[in-house]
């Protein structure tokens, strides 16, 4: 990223006036707010905050996950933390509840999303602002009032998409009491959730791509299904990589829909890891442990940002 | 011709189909809040809005005071959004519009902790806090996110657009720097502000984990808080739920109506540009 507008020279210029004192000749109240300093003084609240409350936890919970509480007292005990995690079953379980999650819900949204906002762009669309405001609304809701309004909908025994079903012929579903449905109806309110959300930012991606590119194809002789293919997939690669990883991130960190929705069960079926780590830390009191879990969820993030990177990015 | 028109048809019934998807369940809270539990849950269920919702709210009031943890999720929303927008302005504009020592440091690290999940921070923050006898108040769920890292990283991004000329031509005429991003900075760039401050809005108001964490009694749980409590019970009253849910939604509603677009490329991050 380059931006041309930044290489100012007005600076030398007019250092000296804002450190001299004013045409009074008595010294000027802040003569301490210059060029020079003002880009410091102006960021002073920031680097406070963020010292204190991102940087400073960034590094203690990394030391914290190095040590254990003993008789009271914090001892370092190595890679203890991380060993224990590698043996822990219900880690495991929390680690493949998020991964399966991932695997289901992100392609499946980024699809719809992908569809929707293809349909949006058409020209000959009306009502555009409607549809836009309408598929965004979710997109505004808190993650628990979303989940809360589907605890309704998929009461397995009065929930009205059972009803639903069964009108039309099918079985009701045991969504929130068994395993597998459970996790399905996680699925379910994220897509509700969030594809709104990753449309508009394809349709954004989508405005971008230049008339010409389609006009050339159409000259060419490529129909709808090959422009699609061979312009807007590609057009819209580095958007899509875009919302991909912010969805990979958002679904690795998944913490509110399962608290709300199934509280993790049936028998940790929707366990996450962001859940287990609250159990560990907010539930057991072992920070420690719950440290490590969070730094284990900091490595995968990397990995796998830097993956979709990588594969995303490649023809680029 | 017949074709296109066949498509044409085609794509306002997805369309139409995906709306009463998105809408549908909006609906039915409404539906689930105006009647009693029963009805909603029946077969076949109610599927009209009833006359029920006051006394859906008196059972509500009953468990959670609903109208105090709209208050505290107000207060903190908005408190956290004035400052919050603040602070970041002022951190963007530097980064946009000063030459200084340290200032791709200062980004680079700024922009490096956006990688870390949230997560990873929760623990020494509740221990900080704990230490400083700050858990279970305002103040705990305002400040830690005020330096909001991809606010700053936003307001900076539209700062440059601030034209360099501009401020030249105030310095040359004697204004100060605090005058500068006051009566400059800040009003020329008002529609950058409000998405950037719907954001950290937004944020703030459906945050979760952390008021979850550190706000330990009833009387200041913000209304996620209060949510998932009512939604945590062993039996649950749907109609009392769904009431709740509609009046934690019904407020940011009400403004993203109003401000759809500075909504929309708030919350998306600015990168919607129309």
């Amino acid at each position: 990223m380059s931006y041309p507008s930044e290489e100012t020279n007005w600076e030398t210029e007019t250092e000296e006036k804002g450190s001299s004192p004013d045409p009074g000749g008595r010294p000027v109240k802040r003569t301490w707010f210059t060029v020079k300093t003002a880009p410091y003084v102006l960021l002073l609240p920031a680097v406070l905050l963020f010292l204190i409350f991102t940087a400073y936890p960034i590094i203690a919970s990394f030391w914290l996950s190095f040590q254990t509480t003993e008789a009271g007292e914090r001892v370092f005990v190595g890679l203890n933390n991380y060993v224990r995690l590698f043996q822990d079953p219900i880690f495991y379980q929390a680690l493949g509840n998020t991964l399966l999650l991932l695997v289901l819900q992100v392609p499946i949204m980024i699809f719809l999303a992908v569809i929707l906002a293809v349909l949006m762009n058409s020209a000959f669309l009306k009502m555009k602002g409607f549809f836009r405001v309408a598929f965004f609304t979710p997109a505004v809701t808190s993650l628990v009032a979303a989940s809360v309004i589907f605890l309704l909908l998929l009461n397995p025994d009065y929930g009205l998409i059972n009803y639903l079903l069964t009108t039309v012929g099918l079985e009701p579903v045991g969504w929130l009491n068994n395993p597998f449905w459970a996790k399905v109806s996680l699925v379910l309110v994220m897509l509700w959730r969030w594809t709104g959300y990753n449309m508009i930012i394809l349709l954004a991606g989508l405005q971008n791509i230049s008339n010409d590119l389609y006009e050339a194809a159409r000259i060419d002789g490529a129909g709808k299904v090959r422009q699609f293919f061979s312009i807007t997939i590609p057009q819209l690669r580095p958007v899509i990589l875009f919302a991909a990883i912010i969805s990979t991130i958002g679904t690795l960190q998944l913490f509110d829909e399962p608290y709300t929705l199934t509280g993790g069960g049936p028998v940790n079926a929707t366990t996450t890891i962001t859940m287990y780590l609250y159990e560990n830390g907010f539930e057991y009191f072992d920070f420690e442990y719950a440290s490590a879990i969070a730094y284990v969820v900091v490595v995968i993030i990397a990995i796998l940002s830097f993956l979709q990177f990588r594969l995303g990015g490649e023809r680029k | 011709m017949t074709e296109v028109k066949l498509q044409k048809i085609a794509f306002y019934i997805v369309l139409t189909f995906g709306v009463i998807l998105t809408v549908g369940p909006f609906y039915w809270m409404i539906v689930g809040a105006t009647n009693p539990s029963g009805e909603t849950l029946s077969i076949p269920p109610n599927f009209i809005p009833g006359g029920h919702l006051i006394e859906n709210i008196q059972s509500l009031l009953s468990q959670i005071d609903i109208w105090q943890a709209l208050f505290n999720s107000a207060f903190i929303t908005i408190v956290y959004t004035v400052l919050g927008g603040v602070i970041s302005a002022a951190a963007g504009f530097a980064f946009a519009k000063y030459q200084f020592k340290g200032k791709e440091l200062i980004f680079g690290i700024f922009l490096l902790s956006m990688m870390v999940p949230y997560q990873a921070l929760v623990i020494p923050q509740f221990e900080l806090f704990a230490s400083f006898s700050l858990l279970d108040t305002y103040a705990a769920i305002i400040l830690p996110q005020l330096a909001y890292p991809f606010a700053i990283f936003l307001m900076r991004q539209n700062m440059q657009s601030i034209p360099d000329s501009l401020i030249e031509a105030s310095r040359v005429d004697g204004a100060g720097e605090l005058y500068i991003f006051f009566r400059i900075a800040l009003p020329t760039m008002i529609p950058a502000i409000a998405a950037v401050s719907i954001f950290l809005f937004t944020h703030q108001w459906n945050n979760f984990l952390w008021p979850l964490i550190a706000l330990i009694s009833e009387d200041m749980y913000t209304l996620p808080v209060a949510l998932a409590t009512i939604a945590g019970q062993r039996s649950i009253d749907y109609g009392v739920l769904m009431t709740g849910a509609a009046i934690s939604i019904l407020p940011i509603f009400i403004i993203f109506l109003f401000l759809q677009r500075y909504f929309i490329s708030g919350i998306i991050g600015g990168s919607v540009k129309e």
